[in-house]
């Protein structure tokens, strides 16, 4: 008698277990996320359709199960172990060397008896927060199971050279001696916003325009905003953070924008703006092209600015940061967008980019300016 | 030179503590210095017999000590360094008081303000100096002096002027010269000399011009030499927006002036219309043909 109760609760265990292997993570029509693949390590199921087969790879690459995750595909000829590798986690101090894959979502798009097409959107943490990619993935029957077929990925690689470059900087000398009142004043950079505009958006305001430096001499920008009700008291003071190219050599102009969570205009009846500007140290490279700009739509329809950044110097840009101004047929600005592309740029190469359009905004955009904030490893 | 300089709390208690001694006091006389000079040492008699506290309250200083009356007392000039109002109060069986005036002494050193530290060429009364004549004390010099100013960019001579200091402070304003480089200004009172420097910057581009050829890459384009309209080299550094726009699409380069001149690759396969522009300055455009 006294073995009845675990013996029923050893049974119950083992019936939960079962159930777990055979119902996580699986809702009608896709598979979302970690618990889709197995639930214990070293226990994969078997990759009996071309969902369960790609969820094993993500799976594993999730883990950074490596070996297991590079068996799971079905051309191993065409890449390397240390190439698969590198192609998801990045390279050169890039983005996605910081970045963790948190979760997917894998949709089937094509499936026949042998080869079928999954598409799937993969979420990264990032230290500059969540993004978003989706990939295209195609699988393969190989006997009894599925397996994902690789695609190559052409990593670029740049032949030794040495690369001539005028360097040019700004250093900055300091009276010494005694602590003499007036010998020691040098004024900040002349900077000037050139535009501002404010709009209601999804979820809140939205403050944006341009800022030019006016001086000769390199600037640290930073754009805040105070919105003032009626009555002249502030109801949110924010600033632009990384919405704006925050180094500005003489004569150059940046976009800014300023979020205002849950602050609706109709609230506002003054926008205060206060841009400051400090004296930094700076040099004048690497020059960043952007080449080949266009508005097009996505994977998903929703229309992007996509071009190709080309990295003119000699040094690597480990995260170029992309900010766009969107004009209308006024040359007013009308909004704000940015993005990071997570590939490291190296040096004469090129990169694609594609920011996002709000919707809305889409059939008033008649022009746009690109610029590309950058951060290098020893230099930022 | 005897006035009252009641423009501080401290000058405001001082005040009112004089009065409430003296209200309470009977009359001595007391005889104080009629032009003090700061650090020089100074003598104050006081009449009467016997012995008396002695009160001395000044801009940083509060004594109190037995004096013997009738004989004169002597101030050590380190106990007047400081220029202001001083107040003498001196008890015995009764109080009495007395105020006198410490002045600055001659000017020992000069301190010039110039602004900005950067001007562009050719602008209109940009350039403005103030100067404030101080004594070994650091006690700004009231008494009228004469302070010149020189402004000189390379050999030659901008501006030569004296000017008389009012209520201690003498200044300047001028316009900015033709060429960039740096301006040298000088404030000189006796023999003291205080030397800044302004930057003299190139201003805004003029006659922006862009010229753009095929090369293997796509486009080559590149500015000619970028001068403002006084004919001053644009500072290298200074961006020049290239924009190329083509069926391909559109292309940006911000690309600095190096040597004088920007230059920027644009990967344009077709023919593409480029233009440049450096801040809100806009230069030509140019039209490049495909590739043959």
């Amino acid at each position: 008698m006294k073995f009845i109760l675990p013996i029923i609760l050893a049974i119950a265990t083992v019936v939960l277990i079962g159930v777990a292997f055979v119902a996580s993570g699986t809702v009608v029509g896709k598979t979302v996320g970690i618990e889709a693949g197995s639930a214990m390590y070293g226990l994969t199921p078997k990759a009996s359709t071309p969902d369960q087969a790609l969820t094993n790879l993500l799976v594993d690459v999730k883990r950074r199960n490596w070996d297991q995750a590079y068996g799971e595909i079905s051309n191993p000829q065409v890449a390397t172990k240390q190439s698969f590798i590198q192609a998801w986690t990045g390279s050169y101090g890039s983005l996605r060397t910081f970045s963790a894959l948190e979760s997917f979502e894998v949709r089937p798009m094509h499936i026949t008896n042998d080869a079928a097409q999954m598409r799937v959107r993969l979420r990264w943490t990032t230290p500059i927060g969540p993004l978003e990619d989706v990939r295209d993935f195609h699988l393969a029957k190989v006997g009894d199971i599925w397996k994902t077929v690789w695609s190559k990925t052409d990593v670029p690689n740049v032949p030794s050279q040495i690369i001539p470059v005028t360097y040019l900087r700004w250093d900055l000398v300091s009276a010494a001696g005694d602590d003499e009142w007036g010998a020691k004043n040098i004024d900040a950079p002349h900077v000037r916003i050139i535009s501002m505009n404010p709009l209601d958006f999804a979820e809140g305001a939205v403050v944006l325009g341009e800022v030019v430096n006016e001086d000769t001499i390199p600037a640290f920008v930073n754009v805040t905003a105070t919105l003032v009700d009626a009555s002249g008291n502030a109801i949110d003071e924010e600033t632009s953070f990384d919405k704006i190219d925050h180094i500005l050599l003489p004569k150059q102009v940046t976009p800014y924008r300023i979020d205002f969570p849950k602050v609706n205009l109709k609230n506002v009846k003054n926008v205060r703006m206060n841009v400051k500007a400090t004296l930094v140290p700076a040099s004048a490279d690497p020059v960043i092209g952007v080449m080949n700009q266009k508005v097009d739509p996505d994977y998903q329809g929703k229309s992007v600015l996509r071009g190709d950044l080309l990295n003119e110097s000699g040094q690597t840009v480990n995260i170029p940061h992309v900010i766009a101004s969107l004009y209308d047929n006024n040359g007013k600005v009308i909004w704000v967008a940015d993005g990071y592309v997570e590939h490291s740029l190296l040096p004469q190469t090129a990169a694609p980019f594609e920011i996002e359009i709000p919707k809305n905004m889409v059939p008033k955009v008649s022009n746009f300016h690109v610029v590309v904030n950058q951060y290098s490893m020893g230099r930022n | 030179m005897r006035r009252l300089y009641l423009n501080s709390a401290n000058g405001f208690l001082a005040a009112c503590l004089v009065a409430a001694l003296a209200a309470s006091c009977s009359a001595q006389n007391i005889t104080v210095p009629i032009s003090a000079v700061a650090g020089e040492p100074a003598s104050i008699a006081i009449t009467g017999s016997g012995k008396a506290t002695l009160y001395i309250l000044g801009p940083g200083i509060s004594t109190k000590q037995e004096v013997n009356l009738g004989e004169d007392l002597k101030l050590r000039g380190d106990a007047l360094r400081n220029a202001g109002d001083y107040h003498i109060i001196a008890c015995s069986d009764s109080c009495h008081s007395a105020t006198f005036y410490v002045s600055a002494a001659k000017p020992a050193s000069l301190t010039f303000l110039v602004h900005p530290s950067r001007v562009p060429v050719a602008q209109q009364d940009a350039v403005s100096g103030v100067a404030f004549p101080f004594d070994q004390f650091h006690n700004l010099v009231f008494t009228p002096q004469t302070i010149n100013f020189q402004l000189s960019a390379g050999n030659a001579s901008l501006l030569n002027r004296s000017v008389n200091t009012q209520a201690g402070v003498a200044w300047f304003r001028t316009s900015s010269g033709k060429s960039a480089g740096a301006l040298q200004v000088v404030a000189s009172l006796n023999d003291f000399n205080a030397r800044r420097v302004v930057q003299q910057v190139a201003s805004d581009p003029c006659n922006l011009r862009i010229t753009g050829q095929r090369n293997a890459q796509g486009i080559l384009v590149q500015t000619e030499p970028v001068h403002d309209c006084s004919g001053n080299p644009v500072p290298d550094g200074t961006i020049v927006s290239f924009t190329a726009t083509a069926a391909s699409g559109k292309s940006t380069v911000d690309a600095p002036i190096k040597k004088g001149v920007a230059r920027a690759q644009m990967a344009a396969s077709g023919s593409a219309v480029i233009s440049g522009a450096s801040g809100v300055v806009m230069g030509n455009e140019v039209r490049v043909g495909g590739q043959p």
